[in-house]
């Protein structure tokens, strides 16, 4: 066992000090969804009237309904940006350094994983303290009964990650994939309007929206957040991890040949 | 038949119906240097990722120091260090912290690491760089940090996908002279390259082409005194490079070592 953990461990540390050689990334990280909270908030306010909706049990404010999708929205953008990152580690040789590693090719995934989700969480953690600064109330152990929520949503999204990785044949394909995953995930979810709402306007997206497991992350986060327990998303979240997970396997078999298309 | 060297076996391999690797089959003894010579597309990167584990196929046998690779992967690949054609550092970690993070992908951390990464720094002369970034030292210093990197858990045998390129004819000569130096602590070596002026007469040469492996004894005994060069336009009827930045010459190698 001790092999594993060392391993685990290595690769824990690379990313951290990767992630603080790359401050860029982590202040990029925390641009996006504080434009969203600062800024398309204020203007959506006033358009979107919400109801009560559970796990709140009262009105709330559009900033407060947002928070839980934004957390998502890190976690989503993380999960690719380390997908990136290991298309990087592919063309530049250092991924075949990790997978020739005497250890179980799924274990050495799984630590990639697990690192890349670590550090996604810091960075929501983050984001939650500022919210906090800005006026957003959630109970004070909302912060800790959210913390498995992010994990296991942070290791689904680094699951599509990882398995996109795998299918992707170069560096520059990337942004394409980028456009066709982050964004219709994103939009597609109750991450700025509750489901309801789109029921409203589309019965098709409505469905579409709830069979998006970034939604049951969502909601996953959304009601851990407020203390309260929801099954169905965390089902449909572990579904979804469980598939992504076994796509980045298949992707990353080597009777596939994962750098077969790069040699 | 189990040896601690590296024997491979009756190899093939496809890419999708373009066969790259035919029937391929040697057998490197313990402390031998071995040149494997091929112009670019001979097959050579594909039998390394062959060997490393990075593709597998059911055709053919591999074995490392005595250790199947298809059945126990974990025991062959922990007998193996690897240097690959394209760089693998990590830019921004020191010398040291490349080294430390390898040798704990290989499950050795604290002071067992750390005496295995003194070691390895010694072997190749870097100890004094150590804490210097990866991505400030010159291509001869990085390849000796990816040679010292690749011996910090003490393999058995080492492979090195053309180690020397880009480099200048000062460094490719003194990386080639340290690695064959290294084959007298009993290390087994594989250097695959496209460049005669590398190859030693009492090297070990398997000469691949269109993933034929086409010769397979000493140097000398397959080259018979010619230049090798010559000797491999014979037998392929296409011209090979003697040097990299050192136009028909060998180099600034010892006179007749290189061939």
């Amino acid at each position: 066992m001790r092999p594993y953990l060392t391993t685990l461990t290595a690769i824990l540390a690379r990313e951290a000090l990767r992630f603080i050689h790359q401050r860029e990334r982590f202040i990029a990280a925390l641009v996006r969804p504080l434009v969203w909270l600062l800024v398309f908030a204020a203007g959506f306010r006033a358009a979107l009237g919400l109801s009560i909706t559970p796990p709140y049990q009262t009105y709330i404010e559009y900033e407060t309904y947002i928070i839980p999708g934004l957390c998502g929205m890190i976690l989503l953008f993380n999960g690719m940006q380390s997908s990136l990152s290991l298309v990087y580690d592919r063309e530049m040789g250092s991924m075949r350094l990790l997978l020739t590693a005497p250890l179980p090719r799924w274990w050495l995934l799984f630590s990639k994983l697990l690192a890349s989700t670590a550090i996604s969480i810091l960075q929501v953690y983050t984001f939650l303290a500022i919210a906090a600064l800005y006026g957003i109330w959630i109970p004070a152990t909302g912060y800790i009964t959210v913390l498995p929520a992010l994990i296991v949503a942070g290791l689904m999204l680094g699951a599509l990650g990882l398995a996109l990785s795998s299918f992707i044949k170069q560096l520059e394909n990337f942004a394409g994939v980028m456009n066709f995953v982050i964004f219709p995930m994103f939009f597609l979810s109750s991450a700025l309007y509750p489901l309801w709402k789109m029921a409203e306007s589309s019965e098709t997206l409505h469905m579409i929206c709830a069979l998006n497991p970034f939604t049951h992350a969502v909601e996953l986060i959304r009601f851990s957040l407020y203390l309260q327990w929801n099954g169905a998303a965390l089902l449909w979240t572990l579904l979804a991890t469980a598939l992504f997970t076994a796509a980045a396997l298949w992707g990353y078999d080597p009777s596939r040949g994962l750098i077969r298309r790069k040699a | 038949m189990t040896s601690p060297g590296l024997n491979v076996s009756h190899l093939d391999y496809a890419y999708g119906a373009k066969q790259v690797l035919q029937d391929v089959t040697f057998r490197i003894k313990q402390g031998q240097f071995c040149a494997l010579l091929g112009p670019n597309g001979a097959g050579k990167s594909t039998l390394f990722a062959l060997l490393t584990r990075l593709f597998t196929t059911p055709a053919g046998a591999i074995e490392i120091a005595g250790k199947n690779l298809a059945t126990r992967p974990r025991q062959a690949l922990a007998a193996m260090g690897v240097v690959f054609q394209q760089p693998t550092l990590d830019l921004d970690l020191t010398i040291r912290q490349n080294l430390r993070y390898f040798a704990a992908l290989h499950g050795l951390a604290g002071k067992t690491a750390a005496i295995q990464i003194d070691a390895a720094l010694d072997r190749l002369d870097i100890r004094d760089r150590q804490n210097e970034r990866a991505r400030t030292l010159n291509g001869g210093h990085r390849r000796r940090t990816e040679i010292a990197r690749a011996l910090v858990h003490n393999p058995l045998i080492l492979l090195l996908d053309e180690p020397t390129v880009g480099l200048d004819a000062a460094a490719r000569n003194a990386i080639t002279t340290h690695v064959h130096d290294l084959t007298a602590t009993g290390l087994t070596v594989l250097w695959a390259t496209h460049l005669t002026d590398e190859v030693r007469h009492n090297d070990h040469l398997l000469i691949l082409h269109q993933g034929h492996l086409l010769a397979n004894d000493t140097a000398q005994a397959i080259t018979q005194n010619q230049p090798l060069s010559k000797t491999f336009l014979d037998m392929t009827q296409t011209p090979i490079l003697i040097g990299e930045n050192t136009p028909g010459g060998s180099g600034g190698w010892p006179p007749g070592s290189a061939i």
